[in-house]
Formats: C-alpha cells, sequence, structure tokens
C-alpha cells in the first residue's frame, strides 16, 4: 500500500466533489488497486507519486481518469436475473394495457456502466410478444463516466463478457462476430440512447415509465441517496416501476414507494399504484430451463422451440 | 454444519441432501481437471469421459449425469455428434446439455443449440461464467 491517510482523503474528496459517490475510510485498498494500472500507464513510480502530482498540479485530465477509474463497475448481462423477468412477464404487459393509447414507453437505465444492463432491456423488450412494430420502446442509458458510455456505445464485448449471463440463444440472435469480439446487432443497439448524467445533479429528463437505478444507490451517502430517490420520483409517471439493485431498498430513504414482490422479484411504484395484474405464466428470460429443472418439454416440441429461440427474426 | 454435511448444487444443506451428477465430457485431461474441480465446487457429483463414444458408453450403463459438459472437437466421436445422439434417446431427454469449447463462430453456436444443446460456454471461460450458466439453466440455486 502506497497510499497514506492525506492522499486518500483528497482521493476521496475529489470522488466525492466530481460524483457525490462516497468513498468511506476502509476503501483504501480499493484506492491502491483501481489507481495501480493508471499510475502505470501514466508512468509514475507508484499510486502515492500519481496523486501528488494531481494535487500538486491540478492536471484535469489525470483528475478525471481518477475518478472514472474509482467510479466504474463491474457489471454483466442480465444481472441477477429476476428484475428482467419481473419486466417481461410483469411490467411489459402492464405498461403494454395503461399505454394502449400512446404505445409509447420509455425506460431509464441510471449507472449503465459499459451497457450490459440496457442492452438486456433492449432484448428483452425486442423479444417479447406484446411489443409490435406499432410500439416505440425507448431506452434511455445514463453514466457519469465518458469512457463507459463509449464502450457502451460501442455495443462491442469481448468473449468473458458474453460468456457471463447471456443465453446462448440471445447471443446469436442479437449479437455479431466483431473480430474476436462480438458486437450487439443494430436494431438492438438502436433501441438504446446513451447520454452523461451526473445522478448527483439536476436530471432534466422528461417523464419516465421505468427506472433501472441498481447497484448504484449503495455509492452513495445517506444524504445523496435521499436527494437521488426523491429526484427519480419526481421523474417517473405515477404508476411506473423502479428496480433497485439486490441489496438495496428505499426503506428509511423515501417513504413514497411501495415494495411490491412477483415472484422471486422485488420492485417499486410510486406510493398508491398498487400491484399490477400478473401477466400469464411467460418462459423466463433465454432459453428456459433444461428438462430437467424447468417446465418440461416433450423432445420434439422442445427441438421446435429450439429452432425458433435461434430464429433471427426473433419474433414469436 | 455438523460433519458430513455439505451445501449440494441445489442449495440445500444436509448429509442427506441428493447430489446433482455432472459429466465432463473433454479429451483434455486438464480441462476434464479444471470443469470437474469447478463442478465439484459448486456441489455437484461429477464422472468423466475423455470423448463422445465413451460418454455415451457410460449412458448405455446407466450412469445418467445431470448435465453433460461437452467439448466439440474430441476423437472417435465429437461433442456434435454426442448431442444429437443422446437427443435420439427418449430415456435421455431429462439430461441437459451444455457445450463447453473454443468453437466460437456464430454458425457452430447455431448448429449446437439446433441439434439440441441447452447452452453454450466459450472457452476461455471463468468459473463464474460456468455458475451462471447453471443458473440460467435452473441446476444451481
Amino acid at each position: 500500500m502506497t497510499i497514506n491517510g492525506w492522499a486518500f482523503t483528497y482521493v476521496a474528496d475529489l470522488v466525492k466533489q466530481m460524483t457525490a459517490i462516497n468513498l468511506g475510510p476502509g476503501k483504501e485498498y480499493l484506492v491502491e488497486n483501481r489507481l495501480a494500472p493508471l499510475a502505470r500507464e501514466a508512468g509514475f513510480r507508484d499510486v502515492a507519486a500519481l496523486i501528488g502530482r494531481v494535487q500538486a498540479s491540478g492536471d484535469e485530465r489525470l483528475r478525471r481518469q481518477i475518478v472514472e477509474a474509482l467510479t466504474t463497475n463491474e457489471t454483466s448481462f442480465f444481472r441477477d436475473r429476476e428484475p428482467f423477468t419481473v419486466l417481461r412477464q410483469v411490467v411489459i404487459p402492464d405498461l403494454c394495457r395503461r399505454r394502449a393509447s400512446t404505445r409509447r414507453i420509455t425506460i431509464w437505465s441510471a449507472g449503465c456502466s459499459s451497457g450490459q444492463e440496457p442492452y438486456s432491456i433492449a432484448m428483452t423488450v425486442i423479444d417479447h410478444p406484446l411489443i409490435t412494430s406499432e410500439w416505440s420502446v425507448e431506452i434511455l442509458a445514463t453514466d457519469v463516466s465518458e469512457e463507459m458510455l463509449a464502450k457502451a456505445k460501442s455495443g462491442r464485448y469481448s468473449q468473458l463478457e458474453v460468456n457471463r449471463g447471456l443465453p446462448a440463444p440471445l447471443l446469436v440472435r442479437h449479437f455479431e462476430r466483431c473480430e474476436t469480439d462480438w458486437r450487439v446487432v443494430a436494431p438492438v443497439r438502436n433501441l438504446v440512447r446513451f447520454q452523461k448524467l451526473n445522478l448527483a445533479e439536476d436530471f432534466n429528463l422528461p417523464f419516465v415509465d421505468v427506472v433501472f437505478l441498481r447497484n448504484v444507490l449503495i455509492y452513495f451517502d445517506t444524504p445523496t441517496k435521499i436527494d437521488v430517490l426523491r429526484r427519480v420520483r419526481e421523474v417517473l409517471r405515477p404508476d411506473g416501476y423502479l428496480f433497485l439493485g439486490g441489496s438495496e431498498t428505499t426503506l428509511g430513504l423515501d417513504d413514497a414507494f411501495d415494495r411490491l414482490v412477483a415472484g422471486a422479484g422485488t420492485f417499486y411504484r410510486p406510493r398508491g399504484a398498487g400491484m399490477p395484474e400478473v401477466a400469464g405464466d411467460e418462459p423466463p428470460v433465454g432459453g428456459g430451463a433444461g428438462p430437467r429443472f424447468g417446465t418440461a418439454a416433450p423432445m420434439a416440441a422442445r427441438g421446435s422451440a429450439v429452432q425458433a429461440s435461434i430464429n433471427p427474426l426473433g419474433r414469436r | 454444519m455438523a460433519d458430513g454435511d455439505r451445501i449440494c448444487a441445489l442449495g440445500r444443506l444436509g448429509r442427506r441432501c441428493i447430489s446433482l451428477l455432472a459429466m465432463v465430457i473433454d479429451d483434455s485431461s486438464a480441462m476434464r481437471l479444471i470443469l470437474g474441480r469447478i463442478m465439484r465446487g459448486l456441489g455437484f457429483d461429477v464422472v468423466e469421459a475423455p470423448n463422445g463414444a465413451e460418454a455415451i458408453a457410460r449412458l448405455e450403463s446407466g450412469t445418467l449425469p445431470d448435465i453433460a459438459l461437452i467439448d466439440w472437437n474430441m476423437p472417435v466421436m465429437d461433442g456434435l455428434a454426442f448431442v444429437n445422439a443422446v437427443r435420439k434417446r427418449e430415456e435421455w431427454r431429462n439430461i441437459t446439455l451444455m457445450m463447453v469449447t473454443t468453437e466460437s463462430e456464430q454458425s457452430q453456436i447455431v448448429r449446437a443449440l439446433a441439434a439440441g444443446a441447452h447452452e453454450y460456454v466459450i472457452k476461455p471461460f471463468t468459473p463464474d461464467a460456468i455458475a451462471d450458466k447453471l443458473a440460467l439453466l435452473g441446476v444451481l440455486a
């Protein structure tokens, strides 16, 4: 460990000032690990030397790179699975009923990181039998990191990244090979609009129907969490839906949300919106379970189901 | 946990929990070792076969795995031929089939899924990737 107390405090203050993210005591190892590659690339002896230079010179580029290195977080396709099952089985059917006159749905992926979440949402939307060509579904994906937004916009992922959480039928339907990587195909990419946005600042967004705010609040202190949730609620339609991370809750932060459960999935709605009618027994995300562990299908039907799942047209 | 207790793949704790059986089919002994270790770590019992023909022989002898992890390129009988052979047998319909292979072309993945493989992992992979796929298949709690 090369950094000392003053260096950690400087970095924590910098991150807090630029993103409102809280790096509390005990996170010194995180700072050291995340900044070591940056220090090497920039030609510094160690992390302490990097921080010393930034503090002395105020180098804006390095300040931004430090903040980006400390605030970008790993994600994966269909992370935690249940929110996407709820999206498919509950949220989309309910919104298709409620928005039948406008045929327009807006979904916000807040803190989208490298884009796996908004593209997972897009795949769920594009494969949904109720979302026909008459519907307009916009997925807004925002993040404070320009580096992450650039990667997300490219839609390009490594073999290791597509191995995580992405059912094989969806890989062949919604991705194409791009040298040794895989790239999200245009029809899915075109559903997502990426935008830089700092959750600690005013959003200036139109009303949205669904918000994915997963594993983002955990990095903020309590006053910031309260403020962010309140402003999220103000852009969420009164009959809309909010998804948080598995270990997160609005409890103690915002009493104007109701916590609801559908199957193994938890979601939140503005108080008074109530529980929607649950859709029929739809298949889960992706190819579904093997016959022993999920709904058993006869072998002949299973073969045709597999064929349908790899149909490039994707519509059922 | 008492002596002898373990957490099996279905997330149940106890001495008497029913273990799930994984069959690792790969002509590389190193890969069989790696995958075997991953699967045991996830609570599975593991049997191995160095090619599709020997795997079929094990199935014929009554060793029926809950899941088979299948390499593609193997001597005697390759992974795709194994999948096709398993899919022809009604009594083996409950075996979950997951390719674990270096074959990464889109057309190969389509071929494997069309033949009846349930999932597909491209080498190299991380243990988390295997666990994720098993969770997708409903094999892992």
